[in-house]
């Protein structure tokens, strides 16, 4: 009986408490820098795609919803031809992310995607090939290593000792 | 002639506005709701979200209005009626201030008793046509609910019978000038409180559609303006049985001059219906069987207890 007369009163004191309420539009809530919303494709430090078409991204992901092909350049320098994330699949988990090796894929603070066209949640490459390097930078995949594709000699990568001689690799 | 365009014109404007108090409730409802629980509510359409009203409304209306293929179709659609109708009865006999009333019945109180008996029928007969299980249960539930809190929220209000000395409510009220009857009447006051919520079935006994249990109880298998109907109606129900608290036991339109009558009565009015809605932030729902033991084994006694009592010191000082 008393308890229920204590809760009464609890109740109504909390008319005069702070809202907890954020008025989106108007206010907006903040987002931790490694808030994961929109996905971008970033590129390298010289201006060039830093995907380079391994398919781990789209293996990693849980909901299947990103899509892409292959294809190599004149110098053999592998990049998508084309990448397609659906936005109305995805669960924004960031596992493409952890997936990629290059640093390509990136989730960013941002959750604002509403659409009127459910078809317009697809975004092809154009929508996410963004000009700069995200949240890394300095990172150029194939400066540190792999083939030669025109970007830096065999063996002369920031991380890579030179070619080993064979016929000289001798016990 | 005249006599009579007056009084049908007075009956409209108070049906008008109880009905728009009604649906303006929903919103001071969830507002308040709001408030207590640290949001800020609706508050985008129009000043305040105060046109959130109008902009349910035309949802409502726009809204498919299906009847089930298994469900009892005549009694389906009457359902919903009877609890608009009922309650809206009920108020032609509560007296907003002298002159403002729809009749003045010399049996009032027992008229208001028909009607909320009568308005347990549409929880019976929409939880029955609705042909489903949980609305069954609810229906059950419901009617149970109803059929125990009225036959003391009657004898709750003997006493102010007893003391006014009739059954009009006019008389009540102005047998009410020199104390409010919460003050001799207390105990009858909360019994019938606690019995106004039940047969309201507001929160915390809102056993009949406990959301967790049965989905929406009675009501889970209407939709577009049916549905409508049974909110409009549970509103309706809490403004009717905060007017007759104000009526019975806070002296009705009587006030402190300086503001008119109907003012009076409408302040009484809100204060008791805020009341109800703090006690739906703040209160959780009790199980069935205590439900029924708390009214049975508590509230009957008590309000028998009230009636000897205030029959004997009526007697005793006459
Ligand atoms: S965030 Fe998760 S769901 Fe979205 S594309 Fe990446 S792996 Fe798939
Ligand atoms: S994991 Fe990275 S590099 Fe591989 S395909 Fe996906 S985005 Fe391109």
């Amino acid at each position: 009986m008393f308890s229920i007369l204590r809760s009464l009163w609890i109740t109504f004191l909390h008319m005069f408490h702070k809202r907890v309420t954020i008025e989106y539009p108007e206010e907006k809530a903040p987002l931790p820098p490694r808030w994961r919303g929109r996905i971008v494709l970033t590129r390298d430090p010289d201006d060039m795609e830093r995907c380079v078409g391994c398919y781990l991204c789209a293996a990693a992901c849980p909901v299947d919803c990103i899509s892409l092909q292959a294809t190599e350049d004149e110098n053999g320098r592998r990049y998508p031809e084309f990448f397609r994330i659906n936005f109305s699949r995805c669960i924004f988990c960031g596992y493409c992310e952890d997936a990629c090796p290059t640093y390509a894929i990136q989730l960013i603070p941002d959750f604002e995607m509403g659409e009127y066209n459910r078809q317009n949640l697809v975004y092809e490459k154009e929508d996410l090939l963004i000009a700069g390097q995200g949240k890394y930078h300095g990172y150029n995949y194939y400066r540190e290593a792999g083939v030669d594709v025109g970007v830096k000699g065999k063996g002369e990568g920031i991380n890579e000792d030179k070619p080993v001689d064979v016929r000289k690799l001798m016990p | 002639m005249n006599e009579t365009l007056k009084l049908s014109l007075i009956a409209i404007a108070i049906l008008l506005v109880l009905v728009t108090i009604a649906a303006g409730l929903i919103w001071v409802e969830r507002r308040m709701l709001a408030a207590w629980q640290d949001r800020y509510g609706p508050n985008r359409v129009g000043t305040f979200g105060i046109l959130q009203v109008a902009a349910d409304m035309i949802k409502i209306f726009f809204k498919e209005d299906w009847i089930p293929p298994f469900a009892d179709k005549s009694v389906f659609i009457l359902a919903p009626a009877i609890v608009m109708t009922t309650i809206l009865l009920s108020f032609s006999i509560i007296p907003f201030a002298p002159g403002i009333l729809v009749a003045d019945l010399n049996i009032g109180l027992l008229f208001f008793f028909a009607m909320s008996s009568l308005g347990a029928y549409s929880v019976v007969l929409g939880g029955w046509a609705s042909n489903n299980k949980y609305s069954l249960l609810g229906a059950v539930r419901g009617s149970a609910q109803m059929i125990s809190y009225e036959i003391f929220m009657g004898l709750s209000l003997m006493g102010v019978v007893i003391m006014a000395g009739s059954f009009n409510l006019t008389d009540i009220v102005l047998a009410q000038k020199n104390v409010w009857f919460f003050i001799p009447q207390f105990l009858g006051f909360v019994i019938f409180f606690i019995a106004g919520i039940a047969e309201t079935h507001r929160l915390p006994f809102d056993i009949p559609e406990a959301e967790s249990e049965l989905i929406a109880g009675y009501h889970t298998e209407y939709s577009g303006m049916k549905f409508g109907m049974f909110f409009i109606g549970e509103y309706l129900g809490i403004t009717l049985i905060s007017a007759l608290i104000t009526t019975l036991f806070f002296g009705g339109w009587l006030g402190f001059g300086f503001l008119p009558p109907v003012v009076w009565f409408l302040i009484k009015m809100f204060a008791f219906i805020l009341f109800f809605v703090l006690l739906r932030a703040s209160l959780p729902r009790p199980r069935y069987d205590q439900l029924m033991s708390l009214g049975w084994k508590i509230l009957l006694p008590l309000s028998f207890l009230n009636l000897l009592v205030t029959g004997a010191l009526v007697l005793y000082f006459q």
